[in-house]
């Protein structure tokens, strides 16, 4: 397994946990931080394999509830749940289709909160909830929707610059090579 | 598409999970620590930036504007040279009127700055995270205030930094009082989630005070130091408006927090 391409999603998915603790424009700006996990989670289950999946769920759903008053795990199940039902039906999924991110990104930004409170609230917590949930629950599906093809576009980017590239074959063979003339 | 190893990982993970949920209190908090505790050299970095990008804009500041702001300050520290003097004939004063009544010796806060490095990336807690710890003398359950007010109170103790859980928390509860001239004067109640708006910053409940409260809008409210956890007299906020609660036996009035909490960059933890 090349383990590059999950190092970087990873990698993603820990400076992305910081920034959503430390800046805070998106609160100020819109009353709610939009999360990135989910998006990065679309992405690994569309073109990793399953231990990334694994992985960024574990990793990722730790960091962002160690720096939160989340129960440690409570984020984890939530993104592992969206990585698998992505990854079990990946086949028919338009993965090249910047719709389909979007749409795939959403879904997820949307799920994975729903996720975390009903683990939240089933353990018992009280967690601040209103009206305003409703709107920070959109901008989080919205925030997520629009970062997916930005993570595809990304990481794409990355794979082609640092990744080995098989030199692909063409059909020319010198055998079989007709030689118009007189020869 | 799932291979039976896959499955097996899956148990696993899922039982790791329950596990950790099950984690008591305590143990939950040094493990979430020592988990956040990977991001300290990203928090480092963010902080010498910060200081760098501070430094080289006061260096951009005009000569005559760095000039108006020392002579502002010139005459802030007289003023407030004034008043702690004046405040010290009144603490003398105080301290010998204690005494004849028998009352027990109020201790002087002792105050550490510290800078909040963090806030909470959920959206559905009020908590943030400041760059001090044990290694300063922290531990849990001690205030933390601006200027302007309380702020909250250490929920978690690292070495080198601490998770504050902030006012408008559920897991926030405080004991207080109403302060100041009105009818309802020393009337106490507990400082909760706002009722009506729990997301709205800036706003909470006190609640649990008498049904035929006088409380008056305007009236500032203050800790009690009911509970022990925090001292009395810590500036909460000002009453807004009230309302009767259960069929009117017992009221609730809203209250507008003296502390900005979304604009906190630098705030004071009361050492015990």
């Amino acid at each position: 397994m090349n383990w590059r391409p999950t190092m970087f999603v990873l990698a993603a998915a820990f400076v992305a946990v910081f920034l959503e603790a430390s800046v805070g424009f998106f609160r100020k700006v819109l009353g709610a931080q939009v999360d990135v996990l989910p998006a990065l989670m679309v992405y690994a289950a569309l073109t990793l394999g399953f231990t990334t999946i694994v992985l960024v769920a574990i990793c990722g759903g730790l960091w962002f509830d160690s720096l939160s008053l989340n129960p440690l795990g409570a984020s984890v199940l939530p993104l592992l749940l969206i990585g698998l039902l992505i990854y079990r039906s990946r086949e028919l999924l338009l993965r090249e289709h910047v719709f389909a991110q979007m749409v795939l990104g959403a879904a997820a930004g949307a799920a994975q909160p729903l996720g975390t409170l009903f683990i939240l609230l089933n353990k018992g917590q009280t967690p601040l909830l209103g009206w305003l949930t409703l709107w920070q629950w959109l901008v989080m599906a919205a925030g997520a929707g629009l970062v997916t093809p930005v993570c595809f576009k990304l990481f794409d980017r990355l794979h082609r610059a640092l990744e080995y590239q098989p030199v692909t074959q063409t059909s020319f063979r010198p055998d079989r090579e007709i030689k118009r003339g007189r020869g | 598409m799932l291979k039976k190893s896959h499955y097996i990982i899956l148990f696993f993970v899922v039982l790791l999970v329950v596990l950790l949920l099950q984690l008591p209190g305590a143990p939950m908090g040094k493990l979430k620590l020592a988990i956040s505790g990977l991001f300290l050299p990203l928090f480092g970095l963010s902080n010498t930036t910060h200081q760098w990008f501070g430094q080289a804009m006061q260096g951009l500041a005009p000569r005559r504007e760095l000039q108006r702001q020392i002579d502002q300050l010139r005459q802030d520290n007289e003023e407030l040279k004034l008043r702690l003097a004046q405040d010290a004939q009144l603490e003398i004063e105080n301290a010998h009127l204690r005494i004849q009544v028998g009352w027990a010796k109020q201790i002087r806060w002792r105050l550490k700055p510290a800078r909040v490095i963090a806030r909470d990336p959920a959206n559905w807690w009020r908590s943030l995270e400041i760059d001090l710890g044990s290694h300063d003398g922290l531990r849990t359950n001690l205030a933390v205030l601006t200027p302007d007010g309380l702020v909250g109170r250490l929920q978690s103790v690292g070495e080198a930094r601490s998770q504050v859980v902030l006012l408008g928390d559920p897991n926030l509860r405080v004991a207080a009082k109403v302060a100041g001239p009105g009818p309802a004067n020393s009337e106490t109640g507990i400082i909760a989630v706002n009722s009506s708006t729990p997301q709205e910053e800036g706003m909470i409940d006190l609640d649990l005070l008498s049904g035929a409260s006088g409380v008056e809008p305007g009236q500032s409210v203050v800790t009690s130091g009911e509970g022990g956890v925090f001292p009395v007299g810590i500036p909460i906020g000002t009453i807004v408006d009230k309302r009767p609660k259960e069929y009117g036996l017992s009221t609730e009035a809203r209250v507008k927090l003296a502390a900005n909490l979304s604009g906190l960059e630098e705030v004071w933890v009361i050492l015990p």
